[in-house]
């Protein structure tokens, strides 16, 4: 594999002054982690393999929530079950562990019993496309007031690497030994399809522009979703004789190419092939909350009894 | 325990004429229920339509989830989001939700469930009665656990026993379920409102102590630990992994130990304040009909009979299922010549009855395999066999 360069749109971005993480802030006797303040640092160290790109991500986020004006008192992460469920568990926030599948809908409940709640949803593929796929179409249809961040690995990572539903067709997988036959998922077209009102995918080496994309996120009320693709050293990567995570991780990022507003039927993923990234969907509708408020005051008048925050 | 009246909002005090779904969710909003996620089954439905209907007038959410997963796990979502939460389902829908009630149970989550039986397994008998999900209420999620399980037998005691669903759950952070059926589910009957400050409820046992020491899993003097909910500014966490009083996972036969230990014994220790019977002439009986539900009260009959014909009778009908009674169990069988267990399926309560009974009296089963009740003269017939 070549040098890595970083592209120059992402290296301009490399001197952003609010990068807390600037070689230069950090005093060389200063053995506190830089993020410890959103950190469970008495869960650390965390449970993903050398060369994971989850981290990666997580790292992205907690540079958003502190580049965010939101409240970090009133934001709430949810998670399912695999490698990317564990986010939560390394959240200094309220976080919630939850179930395969199921932390959509338990995020549905938490932000509708408490609509001041930022909350979001931090999990994997197999998560969150596969067991949980149901939820998501649902979720976003309902243009439900959530952030998915949803880390694509392209296999189930922590039973092994077995096939998934965003495994690239020809990609092998431990339940797929002699290559993977099936259609993957296209995750932003899926998300658009189902009513999301922003959409955005990034590999994990796009720190910033996924750090930024959690930060328009934050700032927008609706359905989120933003997709980040990760190297899975252990199996996918070895499986596939794809190198190291440090060679994955710069291989997609090299492969990938930039195009905001791209029509989301084109970003098929296949097998080591093209990617692309960026922001595609970004669009304003009323929430769950702001239609239910809405149309029950229109029906029924002054009888109806608003609920929740107020956005007048 | 703190004690609580409700809020007027909820309550539509007054004498109605309600099937039981209605008493159901009348129930959950004089309890403060204020977020219901369901998903469409016979015979239950009932029950989500009229919380949809009312809601917007007592301020809350109701929301048609894509299925019963959803369902629960937006429950338990808006459970840690502080509200009291509701939903309703039958038999299909049950086990669909069966994984996550486990999670209620580890995260400790206060929730209600009522479960509109109908006969089974599979499809089944989608509009006629059944007594069917009495083991898996209790079985039904993966690993050791307890839960708390009411069983009405008129539209009024789901009205009540709603109520009191409500307030057990609050108590002992542990999902609460009304046990009731298709019969008592369509049955219209006279339901009384009272007024709300006649309706006690129990708040949740909120944590008020400084953030950076709430550990939400260490269990206070009465075994139950604090909550608090999100957005307070706990930053906690909870899993569904085995975990300490942190809630951080911690994957070991020790802790595990500890945890599970805790999930069991929150409920089997308070057993005898959470159980509830109804004993008619026990004392003076040879033979002890037990029964629950719709089944109790087709026993009514047969025991009139019983009487008749001058058989020492008398009855006990669960009101709590789970815990089950099993001290009271244990004594009547010391005294008395058989148990009658009559109940809408091929041997569930019933074998709870024998396990009680350790062989000192023997426990007749009446079974019945669903789509309608009992002939009360088949209850009748066992009953005389045992006399003889």
């Amino acid at each position: 594999m070549k040098d890595f360069e970083m592209k120059e749109e992402d290296r301009d971005e490399k001197n952003d002054p609010d990068d807390a993480r600037h070689p230069d802030d950090v005093h060389p006797d200063d053995e506190s982690h830089p993020m410890e303040e959103l950190l469970r640092m008495d869960r650390i160290p965390h449970i993903w393999c050398p060369g994971c790109g989850i981290g990666t991500v997580v790292t992205s986020f907690v540079e958003a929530l502190r580049k965010s004006e939101i409240d970090l008192d009133k934001t709430a992460v949810v998670s399912g079950i695999g490698c990317s469920g564990r986010v939560a568990g390394y959240i200094k926030l309220d976080s919630f562990h939850t179930t395969h599948g199921r932390a959509v809908p338990f995020a549905t409940g938490l932000k509708l019993a408490n609509p001041e709640l930022k909350v979001v949803v931090f999990s994997g593929d197999g998560d969150i496309a596969g067991i949980g796929g149901n939820h998501l179409i649902h979720a976003a249809r309902r243009n439900m007031d959530l952030m998915i961040i949803c880390v694509n690995n392209f296999n189930y990572a922590m039973t092994g690497g077995q096939v998934a539903a965003t495994t690239p067709t020809g990609a092998n997988a431990s339940t797929a030994p002699y290559g993977n036959f099936e259609y993957p998922f296209s995750l932003p077209y899926l998300a658009e399809a189902s009513g999301a009102t922003y959409v955005a995918r990034w590999t994990a080496l796009h720190l910033r522009r996924v750090t930024k994309s959690i930060q328009e996120a934050f700032g927008k009320r609706g359905f989120s979703f933003i997709e980040v693709i990760t190297p899975c050293v252990t199996l996918y990567a070895r499986r596939n004789r794809l190198g190291d995570g440090l060679n994955l991780l710069k291989y997609y990022y090299e492969k990938s190419e930039i195009q905001h507003g791209a029509d989301t039927r084109t970003l098929d993923i296949s097998y080591q092939g093209k990617l692309t990234v960026g922001k595609f969907v970004d669009k304003e509708k009323p929430t769950f909350l702001d239609c239910m408020n809405e149309h029950l005051a229109r029906v029924l008048g002054d009888k109806y009894r608003f609920y929740g925050v107020s956005h007048d | 325990m703190k004690k609580v009246k409700a809020d007027p909002k909820g309550v539509l005090t007054g004498a109605h004429y309600f099937d039981g779904d209605y008493a159901l969710a009348e129930g959950a909003l004089a309890a403060g229920c204020r977020f219901f996620a369901g998903y469409p089954i016979t015979p239950s439905t009932e029950t989500a339509e009229r919380f949809s209907e009312r809601i917007p007038y007592v301020g809350g959410v109701f929301i048609q989830m894509e299925d019963e997963l959803g369902s629960i796990a937006a429950l338990i979502g808006a459970s840690w989001g502080g509200k009291k939460v509701m939903t309703v389902t039958s038999g299909p829908g049950f086990s669909l939700m069966m994984e996550n009630i486990g999670l209620a149970c580890m995260m400790e989550t206060p929730l209600v469930i009522a479960n509109v039986q109908r006969g089974g397994p599979s499809t089944g008998l989608p509009t006629l009665t059944g007594q069917q999900d009495m083991m898996q209420v209790k079985w039904g999620s993966h690993g050791d656990y307890e839960i708390i399980a009411l069983s009405p037998d008129s539209p009024q005691e789901c009205f009540d026993l709603t109520i009191e669903a409500f307030n057990l759950s609050e108590i002992y952070r542990v999902p609460a379920f009304v046990m009731t059926d298709e019969c008592v589910g369509h049955m219209h009957e006279k339901v009384v409102i009272p007024p709300a400050e006649e309706i006690e409820l129990v708040e949740r046992k909120w944590y008020k102590g400084p953030k950076d020491k709430y550990l939400p899993y260490k269990p206070d003097n009465d075994m139950i630990p604090f909550m608090v909910k999100a957005g307070d500014g706990y930053r906690f966490h909870t899993t569904g992994l085995t975990h300490d009083e942190r809630g951080y996972p911690v994957i070991n036969a020790e802790c595990q130990d500890v945890c599970v230990r805790h999930l069991v014994d929150k409920i089997k220790m308070n057993a005898d304040k959470i159980i509830r019977i109804e004993e008619n002439q026990t004392d003076t009986a040879e033979i002890v009909v037990i029964s629950y539900g719709i089944t109790s009260r087709v026993t009514t009959r047969a025991v009139h009979k019983a009487k008749k014909a001058g058989i020492k009778i008398g009855t006990i009908r669960l009101i709590t299922i789970w815990p089950f009674p099993e001290k009271r169990i244990k004594e009547l069988a010391k005294t008395i010549k058989a148990f009658i267990v009559p109940e809408i399926n091929y041997g569930q309560v019933v074998l709870e009855v024998e396990r009680c009974a350790k062989g000192q009296a023997p426990v007749i089963h009446v079974p019945h395999c669903g789509g309608w009740v009992h002939d009360p003269v088949d209850i009748f017939n066992a009953i005389k066999e045992a006399s003889k």
